[in-house]
């Protein structure tokens, strides 16, 4: 059976931590020929070049070859191609797909129609689970635990699927608590927190960015996007509420680490760059181990 | 209305010999319930009535399919337009079983997706959704993982 990787609630909680112990192994040795005479296909439907350079890296240090699409304007989709076809003229050459469509659930359709594993980099508001995995891995990381730990996440936690992806998956772990700081338009969807509700999970939600943050062990920033506010002046009253700036890290924990799945446009002040507990760029960098454990398991290489 | 109008318009809608007749269907979903079931696609002698007066559903329709019995998961599909829809199974003229309709717990192909950034709708694609709730009516689908509810419910 081919393990495809659409969204992050396709994974068991046994395969969450086997993918964090896989990318340890990687981190530590991230050259291995395992992908060695295979080919992987790298769709990108959508530009995205941050996520298709830590997948092709990730692929590259595995020794395999890449075929693709980097630019959609030029792919066959633009000619009028279904994405049934081109997904079915691509799996008799590949034996890997990872794909990025703007449309939602283009993944999951992909991997009915492939008889080769799919792994989602992303369908449009979607998922992007392998985003969400190499969070897990920064966090594992850094605290040494994905258990007992209090989450606040920051920004626009309406429409930001990474926060929703990284909720659904660390709810798996033992006693999470949550602390939502988010505007009112912005806030957490329902579904999310009646999902928590049912499994019993403490939240908090929070309208103003303060001294709460003394409690965090992570701070899981996103970005406010102007395009979410149907009214120009209720974006230009919230964009500068938060900011995470480096005074006010002052009292936080010094086991506390700042995630961002970046691009970060001015939520987190350059100040914060230079703090120990700022952590994303190496959670960055984290994407490419995450990305080859993926990989692997989705192949049964290890 | 008396009751001797009443029974001249039961009257109008022909009895059958053997087959399936479906009452109870809100009248402004007679037609797609005949597209659900295929009931265009057959040839079977079919009669319909509608805008019949009801006191539950303030105007219903009424489908007789002569020599034709549905199977559950087949009658079922109509469940979220016709949800209080009826069965009577006509043996020799004669009811011999009563059957009521049950939303499925998966449907396919029925629904279109209410989000236009799903893939559904941009390919042909037949949809599927898992029921998440009866009441208010609640559907996820198995693609864009949105959810489709009460009044955002559309044919396919
Ligand atoms: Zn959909």
């Amino acid at each position: 059976m081919k393990r495809d990787l659409i969204s992050i609630t396709d994974y068991s909680k046994d395969e969450y931590l086997r993918i964090m112990k896989l990318a340890a192994e990687f981190e530590a040795n991230p050259n291995q020929d395992l992908l060695q005479g295979k080919v992987v296909a790298s769709l990108f439907f959508e530009p995205s070049t941050r996520t298709r350079l830590s997948f092709e890296t990730a692929i590259s240090r595995l020794g395999g070859r890449i075929i693709g699409i980097a630019d959609p304007g030029s792919s066959s989709t633009s000619k009028g191609e279904t994405l049934h076809d081109t997904i079915k003229m691509v799996s008799n050459y590949a034996d890997l797909i990872v794909m990025r469509h703007p449309l939602e659930g283009a993944a999951r359709y992909a991997a009915e129609v492939s008889p080769v594993p799919v792994i989602n980099a992303g369908d449009g508001a979607n998922q992007h689970p392998t985003q969400t995995l190499l969070d897990m891995y920064s966090i594992k990381k850094t605290q040494g635990t994905l258990d007992n730990l209090n989450i606040f996440m920051v920004g626009d936690l309406k429409y930001g699927r990474t926060v929703h992806s990284l909720l659904m998956a660390m709810s798996e772990f033992e006693n999470p608590i949550f602390n939502f700081i988010a505007p009112p338009e912005l806030q957490m969807p329902q579904e999310y927190k009646m999902f928590l509700r049912e499994k019993g999970i403490r939240f908090f939600e929070h309208r103003e960015f303060t001294d709460i943050i003394s409690e965090a062990d992570i701070i899981y920033m996103t970005r406010v996007q102007k395009e979410r506010f149907s009214d120009p002046m209720e974006y230009e009253q919230v964009k500068n509420v938060y900011i995470l700036r480096n005074a006010m890290l002052k009292n936080t924990k010094p086991n506390m680490r700042i995630l961002h799945p970046l691009p970060r446009v001015n939520e987190i002040h350059t100040d914060v760059d230079q703090n120990e507990k700022a952590y994303y760029f190496t959670q960055a960098r984290n994407g490419v181990f995450t990305r080859e454990a993926i990989i692997s398991h989705s192949m049964n290489l290890k | 209305m008396s009751d001797e109008k009443k029974k001249k318009l039961k009257l109008k809608v022909s009895a059958i010999k053997e087959g399936t007749v479906i009452d109870h269907i809100p009248a402004q979903n007679l037609f797609k319930v005949i597209s659900i079931l295929g009931l265009n696609k057959i040839p079977n002698q079919i009669t319909f009535g509608t805008n019949l007066e009801s006191e539950k559903l303030g105007s219903k329709a009424i489908i007789k399919v002569s020599d034709k019995f549905f199977e559950d998961d087949e009658i079922n599909k109509i469940a979220l337009i016709a949800p209080h829809a009826k069965l009577n199974i006509i043996r020799d003229y004669g009811v011999v079983e009563k059957k009521v309709v049950e939303i499925p717990k998966v449907i396919t192909g029925i629904v279109k997706c209410f989000n236009p950034k799903c893939i559904t709708n941009h390919e042909k694609i037949t949809t599927c959704f898992d029921v998440i709730s009866t009441s208010p009516i609640a559907l996820k689908c198995k693609y864009c993982e949105k959810h489709t509810v009460g009044e955002q419910i559309n044919m396919q």
